[in-house]
């Protein structure tokens, strides 16, 4: 082993594997990984990239909220969101024009008691980082004691999308089959965004926004241009999404000590930029435009085998 | 309400609020939403890299709105638009987010150009707000047949030599313009907002193109002021009006399209019908 880490010293730098902040990030950012690359595929097939931007910064008012009454800022994202994700089923309009106006609503609004409750934060309770706190946050800053919570969590969302698999494929590719084929459809809708809610809550209030949004779009929209099933692409993106991570912790890391006092990059530009990179690998070399999950027929054959 | 200071603030958001009308017409017409949040939200990284080379942050901001809209419509070549909106605003944040990390006292400023610190506009901001103002209601005016039909019937569009494309990196780019106009002097939300709340509300209230958005100017004007006069009253920041106003006119409109279709029900014509129309006419 010693040996190993003599070998990767230019590549790793000392202290990698025995910092306690990278390992809590490592773990973390792991989970998150996993979780929005699950959810994060289905985002992508159903067209709804807009909604799961969106509700990262839509949690941002739940989050300040709570910083405000002084409950932990991940209640306040989870129940905002879950709030939002509502509101946009209740809009629900299924043209895609109609839906990415009800999401854009729905933050214009968040944004303004955002807004409210970020002033009164720095107002009443002397916060001032809480705009920059709340809007990046930083995989290094997590406590130990959150990934408890972080853990059950991601197993509800993961435990969601088993259970939704099945006709939520279905009716992501063709509604009105779906429908005909006895699929509560709206159902399956309302109990996807949700687990999309609590996925984006659990990434914003551990990795920041940013992050968020990478991670559930990045991978699973790499993933999606090198194979058509839905449940290869899961894995697909779970893996990148992971790599990505856990990369970009390495990088951050490494730019810090490379610099001698601590000025590395910012852990959330570095992942960012790797799965940018990753992305644009892949579709560079794909040639083809993706067509990703395209037939229902396709849908069907792949659920009966 | 009206002292000298605030002056300023008048205009600016009164200038904003007529391009953002105007703009924002097309915004909700051809389903940009997502663009109309993402290069205002992104964009700001392009302040915040300005002021770490120490220029001005209007050009910052030009220049990432710009190169973040490209990026759009180069990304969009190869997957669906909205994968290439949330992929490019991430690599904006990711930018804006290094960038802050070389400097230490940009906090107050996120804030600002996020949720908009509009009583604080200074007199030598509205000249180059006016200046990129113009040339955005220009460029819709010059192009506004072309763009029209090519938001309600890009087929036919496509028939008659418009380039779906090109509209959709036209567009890009004014919403881009916009962006850099209202950002400094009104923040990120604050646009956002008036993109899209007055225009979907005044599409509500009648279906012929520029009756529409001379109303979705008109709505725009009466949210952005109510929202000043009562941010000045309440002393509470002017974001929290303007996007709680600007989700009240979208129900407004939701509101009055229900209540008309019960008055004469079943024979309401499919939304968008009489625009179709009336754009093939014209173009």
């Amino acid at each position: 082993m010693t040996s190993i880490t003599a070998d990767l010293g230019p590549i790793i730098e000392s202290g990698f594997f025995t910092s306690s902040p990278v390992h809590v990030g490592l773990i973390v950012g792991g989970i998150v990984a996993v979780v929005s690359a699950a959810v994060g595929t289905f985002t992508i097939i159903r067209g709804q990239s807009f909604a799961g931007h969106a509700l990262s910064d839509i949690g941002t008012a739940g989050g300040s909220a709570a910083l405000l009454a002084g409950v932990p800022t991940l209640y306040g994202f989870v129940a905002m969101n879950l709030a939002a994700a509502g509101t946009m089923e209740l809009i629900g309009i299924r043209r895609p024009r109609g839906r990415d106006l009800a999401t854009g609503i729905v933050l214009g609004a968040s944004l303004g008691l955002a807004a409210l409750f970020l002033y009164l934060d720095t107002t009443y309770s002397n916060t001032t980082g809480a705009t920059v706190n709340v809007l990046f946050g930083s995989i290094f800053t997590i406590s130990g004691s959150t990934v408890p919570v972080i853990a059950v969590l991601g197993v509800a969302a993961l435990t969601a999308m088993v259970v939704l698999y099945r006709p939520l494929l279905l009716s992501s590719v063709s509604y009105e089959l779906a429908a005909a084929r006895g699929v509560p459809v709206r159902l399956v809708g309302i109990g996807y965004l949700a687990a999309l809610a609590i996925a984006v809550s659990l990434s914003a209030v551990t990795i920041g926004a940013i992050l968020s949004t990478a991670l559930l779009i990045g991978p699973a929209a790499t993933a999606l241009r090198l194979t058509k099933r839905a449940g290869t692409a899961i894995a697909v993106a779970a893996i990148i999404g992971v790599v990505a991570t856990w990369l970009g912790i390495l990088l951050a890391y490494d730019t810090a000590a490379w610099s001698g006092q601590g000025q590395g990059w910012p852990v959330s530009f570095c992942i960012v930029a790797v799965v940018f990179a990753f992305y644009l690998a892949v579709s560079l070399s794909t040639r083809h435009r993706p067509s990703a999950i395209t037939t229902p027929s396709a849908v069907i054959a792949d659920m009966t085998h | 309400m009206f002292a000298n200071f605030m002056i300023n603030a008048w205009e600016a958001a009164t200038i904003v609020a007529v391009v953002a009308g105007i703009v924002g017409f097309f915004t909700v017409l051809r389903g940009s939403a997502f663009a109309a949040h993402a290069l205002p939200n992104g964009a700001f990284a392009g302040a915040a890299g300005a002021s770490l080379i120490g220029v001005s942050a209007l050009v910052g901001l030009g220049v990432f709105s710009l190169a973040g809209a490209l990026t759009i419509a180069g990304l969009g070549r190869r997957a669906r638009n909205d994968v290439a909106t949330a992929l490019t605003i991430v690599l904006m944040l990711g930018l804006g987010d290094l960038f802050l990390s070389r400097t230490t006292e940009y906090a107050p400023e996120i804030y600002s150009l996020l949720f908009g610190e509009v009583l604080g506009v200074s007199g030598n901001e509205i000249g180059p707000t006016v200046a990129i103002g113009a040339v955005c209601a220009l460029a819709v005016f010059v192009l506004y047949r072309p763009l029209l039909l090519s938001s309600i019937a890009p087929e036919v569009a496509e028939a008659r030599g418009i380039r779906a494309r090109r509209m959709d990196l036209f567009f890009l780019l004014v919403i881009a313009l916009t962006t850099t106009m209202a950002v400094p002097v009104v923040g990120a939300l604050l646009i956002f907002s008036l993109l899209i709340g007055p225009p979907a509300a005044a599409r509500a209230f009648t279906s012929k193109p520029l009756t529409a958005m001379a109303l979705s100017v008109a709505i725009a004007l009466i949210t952005v002021w109510a929202a000043i006069a009562i941010s000045f009253l309440s002393n509470l920041p002017v974001g929290f009006f303007v996007g709680t106003f600007g989700a009240l006119d979208y129900v407004g409109g939701r509101g009055w399209t229900a209540w008309r279709q019960k008055r004469r029900s079943g024979t309401t014509e499919a939304p968008g019908a009489t625009e179709a129309r009336s754009a093939i006419a014209v173009g």
